[in-house]
């Protein structure tokens, strides 16, 4: 459990008949960057692919030999300038996002909530096998369980890594010394790519467990309030 | 067992007792009067709230959320064009101020050299526009002191910088290539052009044309390219003379030079970039 508990009732006359239980789960400024960062993400990433698109490989052009095809349907932008325009522009909501995200997380003492440390490691085999090998359902302690921490700090580390391999792409003369961390400008573009998909992994992961734990559980992210929390 | 003993905790943190509410985690801003305590005594004291106040709470606190809507601007067709020119041009302004004229693009030896065969060729109308060298001058015009036609013969008498650099196109792919030439900053004040002025235009022999921000027309690396691979540009790479950029995209490294202008007014900034390309495109 995390902020306030409370419960919610209807008085009718003398009498007060609790209803349900409530708790607030997720602050305004989370609420706010979870859904700018969706929005933009979507946005980064099929105007990403678009831009992959131009020319879907990490090797040379002369001969040039294609890694995927993706579809342009399910692209963002129409065409390489198209793509850019919409990759160079969310760009900075992304960043501004995670930055105010991260901030907010840090200076408010949030974080202990999200942040995967050592205490959670006994946690994790337990969940494992409540989630995907039908074992009993581990008491919860606090609002995240572990693999919930482990998934979103790794969410967190995958974000800013899109954002510094970017970088080393967008700038690899101003930012050399960024690309030489990477490997050099080629290992950067390669790893920008391998960054989203393990991004898209996370996402996918992500909806899964939204759509299984309920209705009520995903309105908390819109209101803040998890109404009948199943602890 | 005795039952009122507490059974021993599993470990890791207490349940929290619902009344203490962790000082870290912020709550919503609850109006005092919403909030009573419970009036049943045997239970622990929780805060309770009705349920019609529950309701316009939780409206308020989705309204709240609300302005993460404004993002939707970018999905609507009257705005879009406009927002994302906006969005790219942003992007150009950031990149003009990350730019520093004393930070080299990186120079490799000659062993990582991509082969001549394998050096990509980009024409943006044909290949050749079939340049007649005997006759070729570059034009040079606007504020410069000594205007008029310059013949090769004159920009080769200017100290030749020759640099194995990385050569990268918007498609995505990159060669490193070897490129011989004049600095432009030498051919520039040649010419006695007016260096406090904001641009440089180009026009080719293939009606392809560019700009180059002052700035970046004075960076050491950017050449009035007349050489590649030690040998004098071939008619497909750009002869008799191109630019080379490299802390610029490719297309910015425009082939077939034909006239130079240095100027505070830009009419037209390049061709994709009139396309709607990045105008600065530093790397």
């Amino acid at each position: 459990m995390s902020g306030t508990a409370i419960d919610i009732v209807r008085t009718t006359g003398e009498n007060s008949e609790t209803v349900a239980r409530a708790v607030y789960e997720h602050p305004l400024m989370v609420r706010l960057c979870h859904w700018a960062n969706a929005i933009s993400l979507f946005v980064m990433v099929g105007s990403g692919l678009q831009i992959f698109r131009a020319f879907p490989s990490f090797g040379a052009k002369i001969p040039q030999k294609d890694l995927l095809n993706w579809p342009k349907s399910f692209a963002i932008g129409g065409w390489l300038g198209g793509a850019l325009q919409w990759h160079l522009t969310f760009m900075w909501i992304y960043i501004a996002t995670g930055l105010v995200y991260l901030g907010y997380q840090i200076f408010s003492g949030h974080y202990r909530q999200v942040l995967f440390t050592r205490r959670d490691i006994p946690g994790v085999w337990p969940m494992v096998k409540h989630y995907f090998f039908f074992g009993p359902k581990p008491e919860a302690h606090e609002a995240y369980n572990p693999l919930q921490k482990q998934a979103y700090t790794a969410a967190i580390g995958l974000g800013v890594l899109s954002v510094a391999t970017g970088l080393a792409v967008w700038k690899p003369v101003q930012f050399s010394w960024l690309a030489r961390l990477m490997g050099g400008f080629h290992w950067a573009r390669f790893l920008h790519f391998l960054v989203m998909w393990a991004i898209l992994g996370f996402v996918f992961g992500h909806l899964v467990m939204v759509v299984l734990h309920g209705w009520s559980n995903f309105v908390s992210m819109l209101t803040g309030w998890k109404k009948d929390p199943d602890y | 067992m005795e039952p009122e003993n507490d059974k021993p905790q599993a470990g890791g943190p207490k349940r929290e007792d619902p009344k203490t509410v962790d000082p870290n985690m912020a709550a919503p801003e609850l109006e005092e009067s919403k909030i009573k305590e419970s009036p049943v005594r045997l239970k622990p004291v929780q805060p309770v709230m009705n349920a019609r106040q529950f309701s316009r709470v939780s409206r308020r606190e989705l309204l709240k959320v609300a302005p993460v809507l404004a993002l939707g601007a970018f999905a609507i067709p009257r705005f879009q064009d406009s927002l994302l020119k906006k969005g790219l041009g942003f992007s150009d302004w950031a990149s003009a101020r990350l730019f520093r004229r004393a930070h080299l693009a990186q120079t490799f030896a000659d062993a990582d050299l991509t082969p001549f065969e394998k050096f990509p060729i980009n024409g943006y109308d044909v290949e050749d526009p079939g340049v007649i060298f005997e006759n070729w001058t570059l034009t040079v015009s606007g504020a410069v002191q000594k205007p008029g036609d310059y013949k090769l013969e004159q920009i080769q008498l200017l100290p030749r910088v020759r640099q194995n650099t990385r050569h990268v196109c918007v498609e995505g792919w990159d060669v490193i290539g070897r490129f011989g030439g004049a600095r432009l900053a030498d051919f520039l004040a040649m010419t006695g052009a007016d260096t406090s002025a904001r641009f440089i235009t180009v026009a080719c022999a293939d009606d392809y044309y560019e700009s180059l921000d002052m700035a970046t027309a004075l960076h050491p690396q950017t050449l009035l390219c007349y050489e590649m691979y030690d040998q004098p540009l071939s008619r497909k790479h750009g002869a008799p003379l191109r630019l080379n950029i490299p802390t610029k995209i490719g297309y910015k490294q425009a082939k077939y030079l034909t006239d130079l202008k240095v100027t505070n007014v830009l009419e037209k900034v390049g061709y994709w970039e009139d396309q709607g390309y990045s105008e600065f495109y530093g790397l």
